[in-house]
């Protein structure tokens, strides 16, 4: 009796969420040097996470009966902030952070001929992107296995410029701090081709937000911020493209992006300059750089 | 050998003070290291790993070395001139740790080798020479063999509990507060005082 009386808890929970039919299945497991990387299917849709149970937060996920279309909001902003804010269709690409490998895998579709290249830390996360989420690496669409701050001095060195920069490195358990620095951001900026842009993809709705928001003001000046469960950040050096310049760019798109379920009409309607942080807030440097402690 | 005590009453204090803040001082700076390294190197496991073994290593040899200059004229004013003079050869961080890092992550591209040698270069001494401390203090406060072990132990003890309190209160506090330049002087300021206190300290003999 007193064993069923702690069983009931669960039991309830269990019932409450309609059977086992939605139960989160776990498809793969592995242990790398840095984390474990999980893959779960649930409700048909395939995640990558790196937490049991997905608990803080997902990756990357995909839906099993329609690969192509995106099933996390964030990757909407991002295509929008990559594709409508550049001058023309970008042609070499820089994304920092693979996940499963979603974005790239759309942009070498909408951009058959760019130049994608990919810097991902863990290579436990390539493999689980390969075998599970369909990425496929092709003669211009590589992934370099290494830190991205030091992949972004390298690529500077070599005299590199990318058309459009995507920095998608964090997640909600862990800030890698050296790429959340003005210095860092400076580097980025030089590897920038003209007319170039960046967006970053964050999420932080916590102190963090003033001090993430002041640090890439500093190096960029004002930037369209899109907001939903994340947040996405569009810089553009040369100059931000006014609305008009981005409804004209999102229309060249509009069909190609239909296909990956993206509405450019939804997403155009999130860019907005409006400044909703504290501008005080102390910007992040090498020498300064709490982001993780910042984010509690 | 004579059975009188090299140290008598506040020194014995001294004695412990100088190896708590040994301990704390570097982990300190081993926490900082890794953010140092990190616009140069990345902050792969291989920079954590290489950064680990450099602190150990010159651990190490510094506690053979410590126990060895222990033998000849031990003195409290000799433990705090290495408490200082550790802490005047992490100076160079401060120095080193723009253009010479990034140079040096030109010439050796592959991330285990390049923050091997760039750990080596900023930490190896200090971390040395602080490793110098504990076995000398042991020297200074062993009196005789049947207290030695219950000394050392409580030596072993000042320092590495010094040395938790350096890594938590680096990681959790000082980088919110104080950039990482900052804590690394106030560090040092910190060692230079102690180090005068240990020089200056007299018994009452």
């Amino acid at each position: 009796m007193k064993n069923f009386a702690r069983l009931l808890p669960l039991v309830l929970l269990t019932m409450g969420s309609a059977g086992p039919a939605l139960a989160q299945k776990l498809i793969h497991s592995e242990r790398s040097m840095y984390r474990d990387v999980l893959v779960y299917e649930e409700r048909g849709e395939r995640c990558m996470c790196f937490t049991r149970e997905c608990r803080i937060g997902r990756q990357s996920c995909i839906y099993l009966a329609r690969p192509r279309e995106f099933a996390l909001s964030y990757t909407h902003m991002v295509m929008g902030g990559l594709l409508f804010a550049t001058s023309a269709p970008p042609k070499t690409l820089l994304i920092v952070g693979l996940g499963g490998g979603t974005l790239p895998t759309a942009l070498r579709e909408v951009l058959p001929d760019a130049v994608i290249d990919t810097v991902e830390i863990d290579p436990a996360v390539t493999g689980v992107a390969r075998r599970f989420f369909g990425f496929k690496e092709d003669p211009k669409m590589k992934v370099y296995e290494m830190d991205g701050r030091v992949y972004v001095k390298r690529a500077i060195r070599e005299g590199k410029k990318y058309d459009a920069i995507l920095l998608d490195a964090f997640d909600h358990e862990y800030i890698p701090e050296h790429l959340l620095t003005k210095e860092f951001l400076t580097e980025v900026k030089s590897l920038l081709a003209p007319g170039g842009v960046l967006v970053g993809n964050t999420f932080s709705s916590s102190r963090l937000y003033d001090h993430e928001s002041t640090t890439y003001a500093a190096v960029f000046g004002t930037f369209y911020n899109l907001k939903a469960a994340n947040r996405v950040i569009v810089a553009k050096p040369a100059g931000l493209p006014t609305m008009e310049q981005l409804r004209a760019r999102a229309m060249e798109y509009e069909l190609a992006l239909r296909g990956f379920g993206v509405d450019v009409n939804t997403v155009l309607g999130m860019f907005n300059t409006r400044q909703d942080w504290n501008p005080n807030a102390r910007v992040l440097t090498d020498q300064y750089s709490p982001a993780n402690l910042l984010n509690h | 050998m004579s059975d009188r005590p090299l140290l008598a009453g506040l020194q014995v204090a001294v004695c412990y003070l100088v190896a708590f803040w040994s301990g704390f001082f570097v982990m300190g700076v081993e926490l900082l290291g890794g953010r140092i390294l990190a616009p140069n190197f990345g902050s792969s496991i291989y920079v954590w790993g290489a950064l680990i073994t450099v602190f150990m290593l010159a651990l190490s040899l510094g506690y053979l070395a410590g126990g060895r200059w222990s033998q000849k004229n031990p003195s409290l004013q000799r433990l705090g001139l290495l408490l200082g003079v550790a802490a005047l050869t992490a100076l160079p961080v401060l120095v080193l740790a723009g253009r010479p890092l990034e140079d040096l992550a030109i010439a050796v591209p592959d991330p285990r080798f390049g923050s091997l040698a760039a750990a080596s270069m900023l930490f190896f001494v200090p971390t040395f020479l602080s490793g110098m401390v504990s076995p000398y203090c042991v020297r200074l406060l062993v009196d005789d063999e049947k207290t030695s072990g219950r000394r050392a132990g409580q030596l072993y003890f000042v320092s590495t509990f010094g040395s938790a309190g350096g890594t938590i209160l680096t990681s959790f506090y000082l980088v919110l507060w104080f950039e990482v330049n900052t804590i690394i002087l106030g560090m040092i300021a910190i060692s230079g005082a102690l180090a005068v206190l240990a020089v200056l300290a007299r018994s009452r003999r």
